[in-house]
């Protein structure tokens, strides 16, 4: 029955251009024959001859007239994207060649985007590698002045950091999602919390070590530094993205599942537990290491709360704990004499945090495959 | 198993909105009753509140009663949940839980409240439940694959088999084949002649000729405008009411002419 009214507007409107008043443009607005539309096309390699000439044009601008670097990437970009859609133009007509100018653009937007990614990797593993050796993994920096050492103490220290601000954040986290998707509704306090967790994904993380530092500072006095007192730092950050992922995966769990639930006999909890929770597993499973990846590199709230030591601590309830962020930013903000030893310790220190973070990232790929309903 | 529902003057409010209005109707045991009318006008409303599944909805809550055997549904102490594990559901699109294997879907009702069973005696549930859903020869060699590998028809007689696994006293299906083909709803068809002998079965459908093929009685319902509440217009033997009803208004919308 509703088919027929949603048309009704379009056919008002064909009628409405082709109306008997204009029956001129009508004659006007015949469409090509399939003959007059027939273009050719540019070969297969097109696009590839087309980088190459930009490749081609930027290099020759810096031989020839020692322009500046990105001046002449961006002449060289701007000739091969002309060339490409004037040689579309020709060959395969107006509409093509639209096609072809905006296909080069996106082309281009990406490769932009890609270019500091890419910079970023290549210079921390060009410049990590020097270190990056046994002793990096297996020593601390106790008793160290100069060459040698290593982050052990640090690595260890933002293992047990990020683990323990992940077993806080997690369950928050999830049952604050829990209770928005599956109780709240739309009632006053959900929508509140809702705010509340749109702003706490903005905060800068400096007001998570703030806020952990006078916290701890109000119980336990001044002058503490902990571990546990950068997990709770790290929580404030974590909580709202767990939250924020848990949330979507729940939404997106058919309300029909829950009803057959229900239908059942199966009590509210109990479906939330063994029907809902397993069927979002696999999202809510990503989501969490995706947000433990995301902390797991903050400095600023850890520079203010855990400190730095050069020797191993492995408890989070005394004392100092050195993290691999931390320990970086110490070893490039205060070298020794010489300082290649200490800029190369911080290199590779990133370097290591960077595998961590795409070790974590491909784990929430396996881990979401390994959880996903199967069909078969 | 088999009993009879009695619902008096029953009105149905989503909020302030009252959605269906004074039904009375008598649903006999061991029979199909069947449920027709044009969208909207409150059927699946009407079927839903003698589980209380329409309490789901926020806002939604009902005046008047459901008698089952003797037993008020919206009594003082009532709880909704015990009344589900008597009155099963199947649903308009089958909905066989994702995570679970084809077994584990028929246990799901007792394996989700925590029922211990023994091996043998769920290997017996699940084989009885397969074999009143007429699926247990399709899918006795892939018990432990996932219910959603299934097709459309056999999912929604896996959700057959999950709603009967639990021995329920009332079977309510909302338009229950209407996403699936002919084949397959000729074959769930033929499994609600064959429950009626133990189950009691209301059922809402669109296809006329479904209802005049399964049911023993059919209720129709109508409405006489948007925002107005649905009604039940007419309550009879499934004969009387496709060859002579006694309301104008059914006799239209049963032969075609409505709307």
């Amino acid at each position: 029955m509703s088919t027929p009214s949603t048309r009704e507007p379009a056919q008002r409107d064909e009628e409405h251009q082709h109306g008997p008043g204009d029956a001129g443009a009508l004659s006007k607005h015949q469409p090509p024959s399939l003959a007059d539309s027939m273009h050719g096309s540019l070969p297969r390699w097109a696009g590839a001859a087309a980088a190459g000439l930009a490749v081609l044009v930027a290099a020759a601008l810096l031989a020839v007239t020692g322009l500046h670097v990105a001046l002449a990437v961006i002449v060289g970009v701007v000739v091969g994207v002309a060339a490409f859609v004037i040689a579309s133009r020709a060959v395969e007509g107006e509409r093509a060649a639209t096609d072809r100018f905006v296909t080069a653009l996106v082309t281009v937007a990406f490769v932009v985007a890609l270019l500091p990614l890419l910079s970023v990797v290549w210079t921390t593993v060009s410049r990590g590698a020097a270190r990056f050796d046994v002793a990096f993994f297996t020593q601390s920096m106790s008793g160290i002045v100069g060459e040698g050492g290593g982050a052990y103490h640090a690595i260890m220290g933002t293992l047990i950091i990020t683990g323990l601000a992940t077993l806080i954040s997690v369950p928050i986290g999830t049952m604050t999602a829990i209770y928005l998707v599956e109780y709240g509704g739309d009632n006053k306090l959900s929508k509140v919390v809702t705010f509340l967790v749109d702003v706490m994904t903005g905060i800068p993380s400096i007001v998570a070590g703030l806020f952990s530092l006078a916290l701890f500072t109000l119980i336990f006095g001044p002058g503490l530094r902990l571990g546990i007192m950068g997990a709770i730092a790290l929580s404030v950050l974590m909580i709202p993205i767990v939250v924020r992922a848990v949330e979507e995966m729940l939404r997106i769990v058919p309300a029909r599942l829950r009803e057959s639930a229900y239908a059942l006999g199966v009590p509210k909890w109990r479906t939330i537990v063994k029907v809902v929770l397993p069927t979002a597993a696999s999202g809510i499973a990503s989501g969490i290491v995706i947000a433990i990846a995301r902390v797991m590199g903050e400095t600023a709230p850890l520079l203010v709360t855990v400190g730095l030591t050069s020797a191993t601590n492995f408890n989070p309830f005394d004392g100092r704990m050195p993290v691999l962020p931390v320990f970086a930013y110490y070893q490039i903000i205060t070298p020794g004499i010489p300082p290649q030893a200490f800029i190369d310790r911080a290199w590779t220190s990133a370097l290591v945090l960077i595998l961590f973070v795409m070790v974590l990232n491909v784990a929430a790929r396996v881990l979401a495959k390994a959880l996903a309903p199967k069909t078969r | 198993m088999s009993r009879q529902i009695d619902v008096s003057d029953l009105d149905i409010y989503y909020g302030s909105f009252l959605a269906v209005e004074k039904v009375t109707m008598e649903i006999k045991p061991r029979s199909i009753t069947a449920l027709i009318g044009p969208s909207g006008c409150g059927k699946s409303t009407f079927l839903r509140s003698l589980n209380r599944m329409h309490e789901v909805i926020p806002g939604a809550r009902v005046e008047g009663k459901v008698v089952l055997d003797g037993q008020d549904l919206y009594g003082p102490g009532v709880d909704p949940v015990a009344v589900r594990r008597s009155v099963g559901m199947v649903f308009q699109n089958p909905n066989p839980f994702p995570t679970m294997s084809i077994y584990d879907n028929v246990l799901a009702g007792m394996r989700l409240n925590n029922k211990r069973m023994k091996r043998a005696d769920a290997d017996e549930v699940v084989e009885q439940s397969l074999r009143g859903a007429n699926l247990w020869n399709e899918v006795k060699d892939r018990l432990d694959r996932p219910g959603a590998g299934l097709s459309g028809g056999q999912q929604q007689r896996l959700c057959i088999a999950r709603a009967i696994a639990v021995q329920p006293q009332v079977l309510l299906m909302d338009e229950p084949c209407s996403a699936l083909d002919p084949i397959s709803t000729l074959a769930i068809e033929d499994l609600m002649g064959e429950l009626k002998k133990e189950y009691t079965i209301v059922i809402v459908t669109h296809n006329m000729q479904q209802a005049s093929r399964v049911s023993d009685r059919t209720g129709f319902f109508n409405i006489e405008g948007t925002g107005k509440p649905g009604k039940l217009v007419e309550m009879d033997a499934t004969d009387t009411i496709f060859s002579n009803p006694s309301v104008k208004a059914t006799e239209d919308y049963v032969s075609g002419r409505f709307g």
